[in-house]
């Protein structure tokens, strides 16, 4: 019974968080990788950007509520993504035509965009702190918990509960759904199979006729759909605030590092391995040895490996770590 | 002659904006502005070392600012006899241990030849290390936290002038970035970048979270000043006779004589302030002063034609028997040393320490806005922008205030949409940063001043 109970505690405390913080980071970290590996350049306004498109989540929940629409047990902001996601697309293609596709035309270094991504990223976060404000917003309606810790304990008649949140299980179903849309899309569709090409060898692609315009708009069409979902996950499972999210870009970019930057499995993969080293490594497992070791070795300590504080500087030195020495990804494999 | 006629023709310009504000807003934060352009141009010095000289990118800024800011709080702030007395002994067992950790791991390298056993001989020295380490250190630090935790509760610093931390501040800084440089220039550009950034955050998250070390975020308060104190100086004779003086004109219109003294005392006040400002723009300037004449011969001389050399073309410097990779790293080290006296300097003005303060927005992403808009590879642009940028990022309050009111002036005063973006004043510096980046990007790529290659 101990051992079960001490599973249950694993679950309840790193699992199933871990699993859905590993999702929002992985959407985030796929949108980096796409960036990355089509237009060629590291997106600094990535965090900005998906606040951006849940903004427009936001400011529709609202709205919608007001009107009395819902969605009854689950959150109405689910209703309001496909209005987000095509605000966000518009914004994304009007920035690519005003400021990115002239370095693109000019062939600049990617250093150089990485630099007006900085630009963008500054006038993203202007614009989202003008029209919404710099404040906390929740959004989150409908029905919190599937399965609350009391109810568990009674169902099972076990000392540890459980505690599923409504929002970390559509974290994880929406995620796999999107994902697997979009690896299907990536190497099933001809269109999909053009963007691999564009990414592998330009030259090449262009001479076998891919038309470069339409990869560069189908790939930040992906990237509004990729950042505005995964902003609303995060939102609806945490809260909304523009500060946040721009901070969130920084696990994004461990993660799309950590999975080989360009590489999209690589980087669904790297956003669950950064989720799970910050709660594996910061978490006290205290009750869990108590649980599994016989009394007269149970230990006083907290036995934490780091403090909760450090919870980024985990991630960032696993990227570091990696970076070093295996600069292309722990994964290996074909980009893109 | 000529050739300098548009550095200071736009130096001119940023000199009659500040005294613009000291007309018609006050003294006082024109002298203010004027302070945190003078430390933003001796941080966008060091960027625009490493950027404009060798190609470098270095995202990390903030953090070496913050180790600059932490040099101030160690070299100022006077030990705390106490918490020296119940864990000194520990942290500095703790150091030694650090240091042997250093030298095995180095040893390791250097002799052992097979390289998957190499790497589990230094995981293993390293967590075995991070063990001991915690060991040791876990009792002392609870120790030493718990003296007076309201006032103290960290070990203290070293009890000098705070002048000092200055240069001890740039080789703070200087020791973290001989560490990064050895491990991370080997990086793509990009990487490197991302690299710097995440460092960085590490670094702001050792300083907040260990609060044996400067209090973390429970903030340094009250560091001793290079100046001297407004309340001093109030009740000084000869300061007070200098203020009459200055403002004698003003008094003699005064008839009464209790008015007069009134008047007096009224100015001595706000002239205290000034006099200290002042005082901290003649040390700064004197800062800004040397770096400029010291980085301006680098520029032009051999080296700084090698570094040029190197940044425009690696490979065939390196085929001229350049040592790339050690210049890489010399750069890098001599870069965020500058920025290390800058964020010594800042803690200096601020009289306090706040880890918490610590923003990539504004002490990274904003010091390579400047570096850009001024000019990259030109030291006289660096500082224009450094200077140009933080007196926009100031004054860009009350410049969008004016645009809004000017622009939506025939709306009434209770619209909501007017007073939402009256609301939202704040936001427009971001605005006006990120316009003037993407338009300066966009149409003079090389800065308002562009690199200037002068042949001798």
């Amino acid at each position: 019974m101990d051992f079960v109970n001490a599973i249950i505690l694993l679950l309840n405390y790193i699992i199933v968080p871990a699993l859905s913080y590993g999702s929002q980071l992985a959407l985030g970290a796929i949108f980096v990788t796409l960036i990355y590996g089509i237009l060629r350049f590291a997106n600094f306004a990535t965090g900005d950007m998906m606040s951006f498109g849940t903004m427009f989540a936001v400011l529709l929940t609202w709205y919608f509520q007001s009107l009395g629409i819902s969605l009854g047990v689950l959150p109405t902001a689910l209703l309001t993504i496909p209005f987000a996601i095509i605000m966000m697309i518009l914004y994304m293609l009007t920035i690519d035509k005003f400021v990115f596709s002239y370095y693109r035309m000019k062939k600049s270094p990617s250093v150089m965009l990485a630099m007006v991504s900085i630009g963008v990223m500054f006038v993203t976060q202007a614009i989202v702190r003008i029209i919404i404000g710099p404040f906390d917003r929740r959004f989150f309606d409908g029905e919190r918990f599937i399965l609350k810790a009391n109810e568990f304990k009674e169902m099972t008649g076990l000392n540890e509960g459980l505690t599923v949140k409504s929002t970390q299980v559509l974290t994880i179903i929406i995620t796999a759904i999107v994902v697997s849309i979009l690896f299907w899309f990536l190497n099933k569709t001809k269109t999909g199979k053009s963007m691999r090409a564009y990414s592998d060898n330009e030259d090449l692609a262009l001479l076998s006729g891919i038309d470069p315009k339409r990869v560069v708009m189908i790939t930040w069409m992906i990237a509004g759909i990729l950042a505005t979902i995964g902003g609303v996950l995060y939102g609806l499972d945490k809260s909304f605030k523009p500060f946040t999210y721009f901070n969130n870009m920084l696990p994004i970019f461990a993660a799309a590092i950590v999975g080989g930057i360009g590489n999209p499995f690589g980087a669904f993969l790297g956003g669950y391995v950064i989720a799970f080293s910050e709660i594996f490594i910061t978490y006290a497992y205290k009750k869990f040895f108590m649980y599994v070791l016989p009394e007269s070795m149970e230990p006083n300590s907290l036995i934490q490996l780091l403090s909760t504080d450090y919870k980024f500087a985990v991630s960032f030195s696993i990227l570091v770590i990696v970076l070093l020495f295996r600069p292309s990804g722990i994964f290996k494999g074909k980009v893109l | 002659m000529k050739q300098y006629a548009n550095v200071v023709t736009a130096y001119l310009i940023m000199i009659g904006l500040i005294i613009l504000v000291g007309v018609f807003q006050s003294w006082n934060i024109a002298l203010a502005i004027l302070n945190f352009c003078l430390i933003s141009a001796v941080m966008t010095m060091g960027a625009n070392i490493q950027w404009g000289y060798a190609g470098l990118i270095n995202f990390g800024i903030m953090g070496f600012t913050a180790l600059g800011g932490l040099a101030a709080v160690l070299i100022s702030v006077p030990p705390v006899k106490e918490a020296w007395q119940v864990g000194g002994l520990s942290m500095l067992f703790c150091l030694v241990i650090i240091v042997l950790i250093v030298f095995s791991v180095r040893y390791v390298l250097k002799n052992f030849k097979n390289a998957k056993r190499k790497n589990i001989y230094v995981a293993a020295i390293i967590i075995a290390g991070l063990i001991i380490l915690r060991i040791i250190s876990g009792p002392a630090i609870d120790s030493i936290e718990a003296v007076e935790p309201a006032k103290t509760g960290f070990l203290g610093g070293l009890g000098l002038p705070i002048i000092f931390s200055w240069i001890a501040g740039a080789f703070f800084a200087a020791g973290l970035a001989y560490i990064i440089g050895k491990v991370a220039l080997g990086l793509r550009a990009d990487y490197l970048a991302i690299a710097t950034l995440l460092i960085s955050e590490i670094v702001i998250a050792v300083i907040k979270h260990e609060d044996w070390l400067a209090r973390g975020v429970k903030n340094v308060i009250g560091l001793k000043r290079p100046v001297p104190y407004e309340v001093d100086l109030q009740s000084e004779q000869w300061f007070i006779n200098l203020v009459a003086k200055w403002n004698s004109g003003t008094l003699d219109l005064i008839s009464t004589t209790t008015e007069k003294q009134a008047a007096l005392a009224q100015l001595v006040i706000e002239s205290s302030s000034v006099f200290v400002k002042l005082c901290y723009s003649g040390l700064f300037i004197i800062v800004v002063a040397i770096l400029l004449i010291v980085t301006q011969k680098a520029l032009y001389s051999p080296w700084g034609r090698m570094m040029r050399a190197i940044r425009d073309n690696e490979e065939a410097a390196n085929a001229m028997g350049k040592n790339v990779v050690k210049q890489h790293l010399l750069i890098f080290v001599l870069g965020s040393a500058i920025v290390g006296i800058a964020g010594a300097m800042m803690v200096t003005h601020d009289g306090l320490f706040t880890p918490g303060s610590y923003r990539p927005l504004r002490y990274t992403f904003l010091i390579w806005v400047m570096v850009i808009i001024g000019g990259s590879g030109n030291n006289f642009g660096a500082v224009l922008g450094g200077f140009a940028v933080w007196f926009l990022w100031i004054e860009a309050a009350p410049i969008a205030l004016f645009l809004i009111n000017f622009f939506t002036y025939s709306l009434a005063e209770t619209n909501a949409f007017k007073l939402h973006l009256i609301e939202s004043v704040p936001y427009f510096r971001f605005l006006m940063m990120g316009i003037g980046l993407l338009l300066i990007m966009r149409y003079r790529p090389k800065g308002i001043l562009p690199e200037k290659i002068i042949k001798q």
